[in-house]
């Protein structure tokens, strides 16, 4: 006979046991599904093609080409560089040099029309880190944060997870391309005002994911006088500013607030990072950029939670400072972008589906509204699934994203070599030529 | 400086709602006279009720506008070291002035400050305010405006506050300077170059290879006594996150945690200030050898139930901060079968365990269950690469736990704090390299123990005692004959002279929540041997000097 032993289960925090992690959405049960079956030209054809991560990997053989040339960076490649005998430390304002070559960074993406004081500058291991930081500075448990739909679905959990902070999303859709309407931002104001919800501030993704477009002028000027009539803080993450096709089209808040004297700027905060742009996830290099001391100074004490490897900021230093590679860099990635994003929507036009028209970003937000079978949530799921099972092809459903009008998908491109995404461009095609059919 | 204590001094931000928002052509006094209404209610008539508050606000605000002059401080020189230091000292330029045409809202701006800035949480305001309080922070920053230098600054203030190791970097350096190009770089050919495996993003907690090599590293500063397996490590960018990621995990905001003081300094920061979980410091004493005591523990706990507060871990450092012991076996046994009878965690930070100076064997907490058979699930090892190798500024942090729930959420949890891939890559490269680890880990043990016996003789030189310590980059030196008054103000008195007099930064027992005054941290690895009569000289000042 077994006797089965109970032993007493420790307990662990409601945060270790929540779902709050978000990961239980199909944006995630996609990657998984990637995971289990990866896409490999050779050895595994018929295998799921990532279509829901938005990395970019067009140009990063500038970047190997820079180091290939550059001899002396081979030399702080290995971390050291400078002074020997602070080579290995460092606290946790970051280099000098490295912050100073972000902002040069930073100021050469939105073609020089913007200062960025490097002191200003907080560095966090990724934009992740950067966003979270920010909630947890201008936000208590509780409170909420506006967040425009549709928004990165990885905001369910890093502005909420750990900060215990509320999303009241600010509803956008297709009737107007998604832009933010004054309308949209007092209606999601009203709501939390009913729900005894305090609002701290506005979150907004410029240019948006999973959109794909820079956000305009008139919208970034009203969004401004919102936030200060409400008198609550702005976060632009700009993470994606670097990879809008045309630098005349992105306009970073930092403009706007320069043509306005500075007025009211220490409600705003900026957050990069070098993932998505430069193609680097994987260093794990993101950045505050404030206009409130406050911030800055409490953002820099919180950064010891999520500091950059000194390695790699003195790695990174020199690339980044060196004006004519970064200059050559951001021209030629927004070309490639370009090109490839004309390429899927052409394609993707001629066997019948749409795309919202973009101008920025990794992904296209493509519209399948007439392929569903019901225009619910549901609905898009059932198509979503299909997709993944039938096609091969993990793209993010508009749901996962909180955008209120079933159908829409937001389509990664940029994480393959040319040939993988022919190949699911003409899964696409075999797909919509069998509906026709049908 | 002050433009954050302006926002810092808000009465509690998060429950005071914004007031309405008043038009900038309105005249000064109703911007005085509005918000104050809600305040006072109209007690006492309305003109007491409202003019007497009225005046008193403006005075404050006055007040409050003289005192916030624009302030300079000195440009930042190159930072030093790492450790959890406070930020005075590079503060942000002030932001662009306002154009003339804003000039007339700027003034409002002055009456009205509290108000009419977007408040930081609680969380923020807590942290932004100055840290006159925590002297371990204080002295960091009076030392990093004067530091100490041989030649370009003789009469700077020596760091002995901040442990690092700098006795054995040379070591490290030379292994980087031959390897880390190939390393990092090499693709499959000689002299290609492949970065793409560096760029993609990897798991949140450490790529395989990386926990293979961190788990390696590990098991071999224990001398292979323990086996770690991969599968339950998670790394951090840094021992700090880990720290508070796994207190995010065990508790929940309200709760605590039991810590054997004096503790390191740096825990009130790092695992308070976000999570909301309370320390709860369990007292050790000198005539104890400051040992943990199980009855003192079993005292506490019963005190915190008592109040009504839920103790949800024991938390240890192995070996110990700032008292530089290495706990026995039976102290680990004592502890664990303490933690199962509560039914709550352990939590073992062993940044350390490579960094034993002394004579006695190091015991992890993971050998022990090994060999006793306790349920494991309750115990958890925070440990990093900053201390045994020096390298704090690359930020690789490890939480080892036996709870798979644990790890799964840490795993999450570490998305905020990874570990930089190429950072990843080299070490692992280096991590690897089992006979250059062995050789760094016996020659700094050797160094260590070198500069321990040629400190504390020095300090034995000017009447100085310390505690017997086998571990850590420092060692408890009883000071407290030369304290005036035996107490908290007393060795304050002292801290303040070895700072100014001496121009010394050592840390006070206090910021490590030691109940007997007298007691210092004095950190060693950052001298070199011909450093250590200069501070002989400079104690002097202050044991020999007038009281």
């Amino acid at each position: 006979m077994v006797v089965k032993v109970y032993k007493p289960c420790v307990p662990l925090s409601a945060i270790a046991t929540s779902s709050t992690h978000g990961e239980d959405s199909p944006y995630f049960a996609g990657w998984r599904a990637y995971d289990e079956d990866p896409y490999d030209a050779t050895t595994n054809p018929s295998g799921v093609i990532q279509m829901g991560l938005a990395e970019n990997q067009v140009s990063f053989d500038l970047l190997e080409k820079y180091l290939e040339e550059h001899q002396e960076v081979s030399k702080l490649v290995n971390g050291i560089g400078g002074f020997r005998e602070n080579a290995l430390f460092q606290d946790y304002h970051g280099l000098n040099s490295f912050r100073k070559a972000m902002a040069s960074f930073m100021e050469e993406i939105r073609g020089g029309k913007v200062k960025f004081d490097s002191n200003r500058i907080v560095l966090t291991a990724g934009a992740t880190a950067a966003n979270e930081l920010l909630t947890f500075i201008i936000a208590n448990p509780g409170d909420a944060l506006l967040v425009p739909t549709p928004y990165y679905p990885g905001f369910d959990r890093d502005l909420r997870w750990r900060t215990g902070v509320n999303i009241i999303p600010v509803n956008c859709n297709s009737s107007n391309k998604f832009q933010i309407t004054k309308q949209a931002l007092e209606e999601a104001y009203a709501k939390a005002k009913k729900a005894d919800l305090q609002v701290k501030g506005l979150l907004m993704t410029n240019p948006s994911n999973p959109l794909g477009t820079a956000m305009t002028r008139p919208v970034l000027e009203e969004i401004l006088n919102f936030i200060s009539s409400k008198n609550m803080h702005l976060i632009s993450d700009e993470i994606y500013s670097g990879s809008v096709f045309s630098s005349e089209e992105f306009i970073s808040i930092a403009e706007i607030l320069e043509e306005r004297g500075y007025a009211d700027a220490q409600r705003v905060h900026i957050v990069y990072s070098l993932s998505k742009d430069l193609g680097l996830p994987g260093f794990r290099v993101g950045a505050i950029y404030s206009y409130n001391d406050a911030v800055v100074t409490t953002a820099r004490r919180m950064s010891s939670f999520t500091l950059v490897s000194s390695q790699t900021q003195k790695m990174l230093s020199p690339m980044l400072s060196d004006v004519t590679f970064t200059k050559n860099y951001i021209k030629t990635n927004r070309e490639r972008l370009k090109r490839r994003y004309n390429y899927v929507v052409e394609r993707l036009r001629e066997c019948g589906i749409e795309c919202l028209h973009g101008n920025a970003g990794l992904f296209c937000w493509m519209n399948l509204k007439p392929l569903l079978e019901e225009a619910t949530t549901d609905g898009e799921l059932k198509l979503w699934e299909t997709i993944l099972k039938d096609l091969k092809l993990d793209i993010s459903p508009g749901s996962s994203c909180h955008c209120t009008e079933p159908g829409w998908f937001r389509v990664c491109f940029a994480n393959m070599s040319i040939e993988t995404l022919d190949v699911a461009l003409s899964r696409f095609t075999s797909f919509m030529e069998k509906r026709r059919k049908t | 400086m002050t433009r954050f204590s302006r926002a810092s001094s808000n009465p509690s931000p998060e429950t005071n709602p914004a007031p309405p928002r008043l038009k900038s052509d309105e005249g000064p006094a109703m911007r005085i006279i509005v918000p104050l209404q809600g305040v006072v209610q109209g007690r006492g008539g309305l003109v007491l009720g409202s003019l007497l508050p009225c005046a008193l606000f403006y005075f404050l605000q006055l007040y409050l506008k003289s005192r916030n002059r624009p302030s300079q401080s000195p440009p930042s020189s190159p930072p030093t070291t790492l450790s959890t230091p406070d930020d005075h000292h590079a503060s942000p330029s002030s932001p662009p002035s306002a154009s003339g045409s804003t000039i007339h809202r700027t003034l409002s701006r002055g009456l009205l400050s509290p108000r009419s800035h977007p408040n930081v949480s609680s969380r923020a305001a807590a942290v932004a305010r100055p840290d006159e309080d925590s002297l371990y922070y204080v002295g960091y920053k009076k030392c990093l405006r004067d530091p100490f230098h041989r030649v370009d600054n003789p009469e700077g203030i020596i760091q002995l506050g901040l442990a690092e190791n700098r006795l054995s970097q040379d070591l490290i350096l030379d292994w980087l300077e031959k390897n880390a190009y190939g390393a990092l770089l090499g693709g499959d050919k000689p002299g290609e170059l492949n970065i793409m495996g560096l760029t993609t993003y990897l798991p949140f907690d450490g790529s395989d290879n990386f926990k293979n090599a961190v788990a390696g590293f590990m098991g071999q500063v224990l001398q292979e006594s323990v086996l770690f397996d991969p599968s339950q490590i998670v790394l951090t960018s840094g021992a700090t996150p880990a720290m508070e990621i796994l207190s995010f995990c065990l508790a929940d905001p309200g709760n605590a945690f039991l810590v054997p003081s004096p503790y390191y300094p740096g825990w009130d920061r790092d695992i308070k200030w976000r999570t909301g979980v309370e320390l709860v410091p369990v007292p050790c004493r000198s005539t104890d050898n400051f040992n943990i005591s199980i009855p003192a523990l079993e005292r506490a706990y019963t005190q915190a139930k008592k109040r009504g507060l839920k103790i949800r871990a024991v938390l240890i450092a192995n070996p110990t901060n700032p008292t530089g012991h290495v706990l026995s076996r039976d102290t680990l046994i004592d502890l664990l079968d303490f933690v199962t009878e509560k039914n709550i965690h352990l939590i073992s930070d062993e940044v350390f365990a490579g960094s034993i100076h002394g004579e006695s064997k190091f015991v992890s907490v993971a050998e022990v269950l090994e060999s006793e058979g306790i349920d494991k699930t309750r115990v958890h090892i925070v440990y990093g690469l900053s201390k045994d190798l020096p390298l704090p500024g690359f930020r690789v942090g490890v939480i080892h736990s036996y709870n798979e729930t644990v790890i799964a959420a840490s795993a999450k949890l570490a998305r905020f704090s990874s570990v930089s891939a190429p950072t990843q890559q080299l070490l692992t490269v280096m991590l690897s390299d089992k006979q250059f680890i062995s050789n760094y880990l016996e020659a700094n043990r050797q160094r260590m123990r070198r500069m321990y016996l040629l400190f504390v003789d020095a300090l034995k030189q000017v009447g100085i005692e310390c505690a017997n310590s086998e571990a850590g980059f420092y060692c408890w030196a009883d000071m407290s004959r030369y304290i005036t008054s035996y107490s908290e103000k007393g060795e304050k008195k002292l801290w303040e002279k070895l700072l100014t007099v001496a121009k010394v930064n050592v840390t006070p027992g206090l910021s490590c929540h030691c109940i007997e005054p007298g007691w210092f941290r004095c950190c060693f690895t950052t001298l070199t041997e011909e450093d250590i009569p200069l501070v002989v000289e400079r104690m002097k000042r202050v044991t020999q000097g007038p009281k």
